[in-house]
């Protein structure tokens, strides 16, 4: 076993259901239900247990970690614990009265997602009628209490053209940051790739207008962005190395190195229901499956990128090739790096599944 | 960006420094990262409350460390001038 620093970001994701419908959202195919959600009381001990951990933020997620009412009581709890708390939200839920509760409590930042800055494109992603109208509403609320603001797009190729106005509303609506992140193709996302993904003139065309909107908005603008991977020849350290700094819950309380770990095959997934934060963090095989470098295959083994990447990503490694241990196709020295070359050039228009809970 | 001994400097919402007891280290936490102030730095920004001028933490870490004022001040403005640029710190 290899000895694990201890992880900077929990992603707590409380729950998943949500009111809107997103082809590539980053939950799992098989969603989890309420009943099968924790507790309140669990989430305290998870955050008691994280802080002593050596965790520094919660990012506490969904679904619309809105639906849950003992979102107010979370975030004080992580705040008194000094844990940084983030809300990785939809806004679609906020309120004068919700978000008031959630600033009195002491949330330090929000990452509010809009699907698009045209209100058909946006709803037609998101699938809630009304839903661009209250995203603004919010996005307003959140700045008139001073809370920290990024706006959070999730770009593919039915939205990629309006990057430039993206940039231009995260700074009209005065926020200080905003992601733009090209999609990641796993669970939901893969089902819809090809529906999703950019041409090379379009990927082109978004950077161009990051560098430029970098240039024009200066400190006064913080951009992060997400290039697209499969556009890539070299891949990206996912979570910065399994099992090395990043631990996300499920609402069950299943414990996973990155949000699409439960599609690994022949692994228990630990849970905070039956074991300690600490002791999964450390011992279990699920975070040791991947950890270091010692699992790795060629050409990976011997490459001096393995502790720049990590290995890249291995549920994208077992997507396409269907082997998790498999070196990232997305590698140019993979010899599989067809895949995603193939896939790549594979974008064309067309009706999407949307995420939706599977008919009981 | 610049500041001055008469500027009053405090870390804007959404930033601010915490001693980290698990890694025994300074961080500054900001929106989706934290990063480490070194010793110099996290002696610096210990003093950064909001209420006192540059001039007074620039005298108290002069004293407390016994340095040369001069040389001091030179660090302390370049730090916050900087962490002022990146909306860190705010007047």
């Amino acid at each position: 076993m290899n000895f694990a620093p201890p992880p900077m970001s929990l992603l707590a994701e409380l729950t998943h259901r949500c009111p809107l419908a997103c082809p590539y959202c980053s939950n799992p195919v098989d969603l989890e239900r309420r009943a099968a959600e924790l507790e309140t009381g669990d989430w305290l001990r998870v955050l008691d247990e994280a802080a002593a951990l050596g965790v520094l933020q919660v990012h506490f997620s969904g679904g619309e970690p809105m639906a849950r009412h003992d979102l107010p009581e979370l975030v004080r709890h992580a705040s008194s614990l000094n844990l940084y708390t983030n809300l990785i939200t939809s806004g679609v839920l906020i309120t004068e009265a919700t978000l008031t509760a959630l600033d009195e409590a002491g949330l330090d930042h929000v990452q509010l997602s809009f699907q698009d800055v045209d209100e058909t494109g946006a709803e037609r992603i998101g699938g809630l009628r009304g839903a661009q109208e209250k995203k603004l509403a919010a996005a307003r609320l959140i700045k008139a209490r001073g809370i920290p603001l990024t706006l959070n797009f999730v770009v593919h190729r039915e939205n990629v053209a309006r990057v430039p106005a993206m940039l231009d509303l995260a700074h009209d609506l005065g926020a200080g940051r905003v992601e733009i992140a090209h999609t990641q193709y796993y669970g939901w996302g893969l089902k819809n790739r090809d529906l999703l993904m950019p041409s090379a003139a379009q990927l082109e065309a978004s950077t161009e207008a990051v560098v430029k909107a970098r240039a024009r908005f200066g400190n006064s603008l913080a951009i992060d962005y997400v290039t697209p991977d499969y556009h890539a020849d070299q891949p990206k350290p996912c979570m910065g190395g399994w099992g090395q700094r990043f631990v996300n819950i499920t609402p069950s309380g299943k414990v996973l190195p990155c949000h699409a770990a439960e599609t690994i095959p022949n692994i228990t997934f630990p849970s905070v229901a039956t074991e300690a934060l600490g002791t999964i963090w450390q011992d279990s095989p699920l975070f040791n499956l991947f950890r270091g470098t010692d699992w790795m295959p060629e050409p990976c083994r011997n490459c001096s990128l393995k502790e720049v990447d990590w290995g890249g990503c291995r549920c994208q490694a077992l997507a396409l090739t269907g082997d998790a241990a498999a070196t990232d196709p997305v590698c140019a020295r993979s010899d599989q790096h067809v895949l995603v070359v193939e896939a790549a050039r594979a974008g064309h228009d067309g009706d999407f599944i949307y995420r939706r809970f599977a008919r009981a | 960006m610049s500041v001055s001994e008469t500027s009053v400097l405090k870390f804007t919402r959404g930033h601010r420094l915490q001693h980290d007891r698990v890694r025994d280290v300074w961080l500054i936490q900001a929106p989706e990262k934290a990063f480490i102030a070194d010793p110099v730095a996290a002696a610096i920004l210990r003093l950064v409350d909001g209420t006192c001028p540059l001039s007074a933490i620039i005298d108290d870490l002069a004293a407390s460390y016994q340095a040369p004022r001069d040389l001091i001040a030179t660090d302390v403005q370049a730090l916050l001038a900087s962490l002022l640029d990146q909306k860190v710190l705010g007047a």
